[in-house]
């Protein structure tokens, strides 16, 4: 039984040390990587923007930026097929474009308008587009775990093939619910893979301050999950460990964790002063360990041309100015709105 | 486990709500010495087939209820032990009442039992007549008597056949028949895929019912008791009451959430809880308390058909309670419909679930006493049925809110409320609330029965809001 999971031993062995992109990867063709670049741009400018309107007042509540962690969802998303299914939590900007929502409706959505992928009931933690597999969006920490089995098991009872990606972060890891879900999904063989964003901050509390066992990827372990590092910062080792797992998954071996070593530059929310770790500290990440920058080397080694770079980089600002140009002129939902889809 | 005083055996309480059970299985014969703690017998309760261990030593002279009897009173003399050198009482001085049922007798008294545990559960003597004249049902519909357990059962495996999408899933509801005997059977005819056991991990299977629900699956989601889903309210509520609005109307989340709730007997403060204002205050949920068989089994299948989250109130006491069901797959009684249960014009009361076994028995009472009440069953708690109450109301001109839950923010202070809102010039009287009291509930026996309503209380808020003594 053991011996059918992939490197549960191999996996300590890759636990990323943080110096970089040393792990073997699936490397990506030239068209692949350019499209992991727009991709990963297009979400590191729309959440740049996203964090402008914040600080002009057009965006409020919480507002919790994906910025830093690209590499994640854009990777785990070039492994999927269509019908797959994606549940995370309230970091979620990143998966909605992702997963192909329209730049436009998410900003709308940020903006409290009508056309916002929820009418704008949702806001920032609460988006879906189950057309697009996309559950959500959900605001309790931990929550999103059994929620994501619960759309595998679906999977499993209808015999199709699909897979679900369950996304949470290195706090939810430490909620019980996490747990009693893995159970469930190994003793059900579900078809889910358990993604951990591991961010190495729980809103303000370090992983070390958190957990008394950091390496999350085994947390699985009492259950007989296999699990695996992942360089969360490197978008084709992301593919790679995917491609892994959904396979695994979906040949109906039950589920897998990958904990994905990442980092956001950003702080937990926008209302976050990021007292609990040094300037120094994000600065060292983004300048050499950076998704995109990573990336658009690999490009330029391909040789790919700095005009090429710009001209996607254009397109991807036109797109996100275009999405919050739309996000502030769309009217605010009518009052009407207030009482519908309460019920169905 | 016996409590026996010498030289009879008793038929022993083996659960807090047990009050008959069948005598399955003699495992000594007439005649045989017995040691203390010696297994003697196997009695079906309403939830288990339990083991009978002697407390005395001796011979087991005579057995009084043979292998095979059903509804066997808890407390009836089943067997006596003599001991040394007693001699057997003549049979005649330990005259057994007669079993309750008018089951034939055993054909085969050794043979292990037929008949499933729960099709076994007595009459218990809180059941009370259905109300006449049912609105929902077809005149020449066939109708069955069952007990409320059967009802839901019935509910859910038919729709199950109906729909390949619905399943059930919870502690206990499949080898183990479901721990109050609800899921009797449904194994049998659908199977593990659809009928699933669960780790006891509340919080994580409602989550894991509601994803399945997000991917369009109709999950049934049992509780073993309402008690338990405090650790998976947040599921209920956050996941399942509020993703069809968070998501501007694009996730839909049918799902039924269901178990006993309410006062059990005898199981003290964590296990003895009416939930009812809990979930009823929450928009995005829909919430049914049953109090008959047929309102369990109609609005139980309403409620696995509709298309939102649903929480089903169901009442452990009244697992038991018979009535008439409609023998029709097709038999719905709509969510957010009351029902008068006794038409009246002195005063209205209005309840729900078992306290609705409180109401109709004072309108009895007070009906001897000329005083005419008008019974009105909530059946649905969200959305209430406030058009029918405050018809009655602007008829009688008096309200009294009957319910187990405890008093602050409870369905009866709704009640209250909306009446006093919306037809304060109908009033005669202030209303009434009966309630349980505000406390936890105790497990003195004494004190239990102080911390629940009682039919005297319902009389005595009658005769108040009629100012008659």
């Amino acid at each position: 039984m053991a011996s059918e999971k992939p490197s549960r031993a191999a996996s300590t062995a890759k636990r990323a040390t943080g110096n970089g992109h040393k792990q073997p990867t699936a490397g990506m063709t030239r068209a692949e990587r350019l499209d992991a670049y727009t991709r990963m741009l297009l979400i590191r400018r729309f959440e740049e923007k996203a964090g402008q309107l914040y600080g002009m007042g057009h965006i409020g509540g919480f507002c919790h930026l994906y910025i830093g962690q690209e590499a994640v969802v854009v990777g785990m998303q070039m492994a999927l097929q269509p019908g797959d299914q994606v549940i995370t939590a309230y970091r979620d900007h990143g998966h909605t474009l992702a997963t192909g929502m329209d730049a436009k409706s998410v900003m709308a959505e940020l903006t409290g308008r009508r056309d916002g992928c929820s009418k704008g009931k949702g806001g920032s933690m609460h988006m879906f587009a189950p057309d697009k597999g996309f559950y959500g969006g959900h605001g309790i920490v931990g929550a999103t775990v059994p929620l994501g089995a619960g759309l595998a098991f679906a999977n499993k009872y209808r015999g199709d093939d699909r897979v679900c990606l369950t996304y949470f972060g290195d706090g939810a890891a430490n909620q019980g619910q996490v747990y009693e879900a893995f159970n469930m999904a190994e003793l059900w063989k579900l078809p889910v893979i358990f993604i951990i964003e591991n961010n190495k901050y729980a809103m303000g509390t370090s992983i070390e301050r958190a957990s008394s066992t950091t390496n999350l990827s085994q947390r699985g372990l009492s259950f007989n999950i296999p699990g695996e590092h992942v360089d969360g910062m490197d978008v084709e080792a992301v593919r790679a460990a995917g491609e892994r797992a959904i396979a695994f998954a979906r040949s109906g071996k039950g589920p897998m964790i990958l904990e994905m070593m990442t980092y956001r530059y950003r702080g937990h929310s926008m209302s976050d002063p990021a007292k609990y770790r040094t300037r120094e500290e994000v600065q060292q990440v983004r300048e050499t360990h950076d998704a995109i920058e990573h990336v658009r080397k690999l490009l330029i080694s391909d040789g790919v041309t700095e005009d090429e770079l710009k001209a996607i980089d254009k397109q991807v600002r036109d797109e996100v100015n275009a999405a919050a140009e739309f996000a502030l002129s769309d009217p605010e939902p009518a009052p009407s709105e207030l009482t519908t889809d309460v019920m169905v | 486990m016996l409590r026996g005083h010498m030289p009879e055996v008793l038929m022993p309480a083996l659960s807090p709500t047990m009050e008959e059970g069948t005598l399955s299985k003699w495992l000594v014969k007439e005649g045989q010495e017995v040691k203390s703690g010696d297994v003697i017998a196997e009695i079906e309760t309403d939830k288990a087939t339990m083991e009978v261990e002697a407390v005395d030593e001796g011979t087991l002279s005579k057995i009084l209820i043979p292998a095979g009897t059903e509804n066997v009173k808890v407390n009836t003399p089943i067997a006596i032990i003599a001991g040394e050198g007693e001699s057997v009482p003549a049979p005649s001085a330990q005259k057994a009442p007669e079993p309750a049922t008018s089951a034939a007798p055993p054909q085969h008294a050794s043979a292990a039992p037929t008949v499933p545990a729960a099709a076994a559960t007595p009459e218990t003597s809180i059941g009370y007549e259905p109300p006449s004249a049912e609105p929902e049902i077809a005149p020449g519909t066939e109708m069955v008597n069952q007990t409320m357990r059967e009802a839901l059962r019935d509910a859910m495996a038919e729709e199950m056949r109906r729909d390949p999408d619905v399943f059930l899933m919870g502690e206990e509801v499949a080898q183990y028949q479901g721990a109050y005997k609800v899921s009797q059977g449904l194994l049998e005819e659908f199977g593990d895929k659809r009928v699933i056991d669960t780790p006891i991990t509340e919080q994580g299977f409602t989550g894991v019912g509601v994803g399945a629900a997000f991917a369009g699956l109709k999950p049934i989601v049992e509780f073993m008791t309402w008690n338990f889903a405090m650790q998976a309210i947040d599921q209920i509520v956050n996941s399942a009451g509020k993703t069809h609005y968070m998501s501007g109307g694009t996730v839909h989340v049918p799902i039924v959430f269901r178990g006993p709730n309410g006062a059990a007997a005898r199981v003290a403060a964590q296990h003895s809880q009416c939930y009812s204002s809990w979930y009823a205050h929450v928009p995005g949920l829909k919430v049914i308390a049953p109090s008959t068989p047929a309102d369990a089994k109609g609005l139980l299948k309403s409620a696995i058909r509709d298309p939102n989250p649903v929480v089903v109130l169901e009442n452990e006491i009244l697992y038991g309670a018979h009535g008439d069901v409609p023998k029709s797959d097709d038999f719905l009684i709509p969510i957010g419909k009351a029902r008068i249960a006794r038409a009246g014009k002195d005063a209205t009361v209005v309840s729900f679930a078992r306290g609705m076994v409180y109401a109709l028995e004072a309108a009895e009472r007070l009906a001897k006493e000329g005083i005419d009440v008008e019974v009105i069953d909530l059946r649905t708690l969200r959305p209430l049925d406030m058009p029918t109450v405050l018809a009655s109301v602007k008829k009688t001109n008096r309200l009294v809110t009957v319910e187990e839950a405890w008093p602050v923010c409870s369905i009866g202070s709704e009640i209250c409320a909306q009446v006093a809102m919306q037809a304060f010039d109908d009033l005669d009287a202030p209303p009434v609330k009966v309630s349980g009291a505000d406390v936890p509930m105790p497990y003195a026996a004494n004190l239990e029965k102080l911390a629940l309503p009682s039919v005297d209380q319902v009389v005595a808020a009658v005769k108040q809001v009629m100012y008659v003594s």
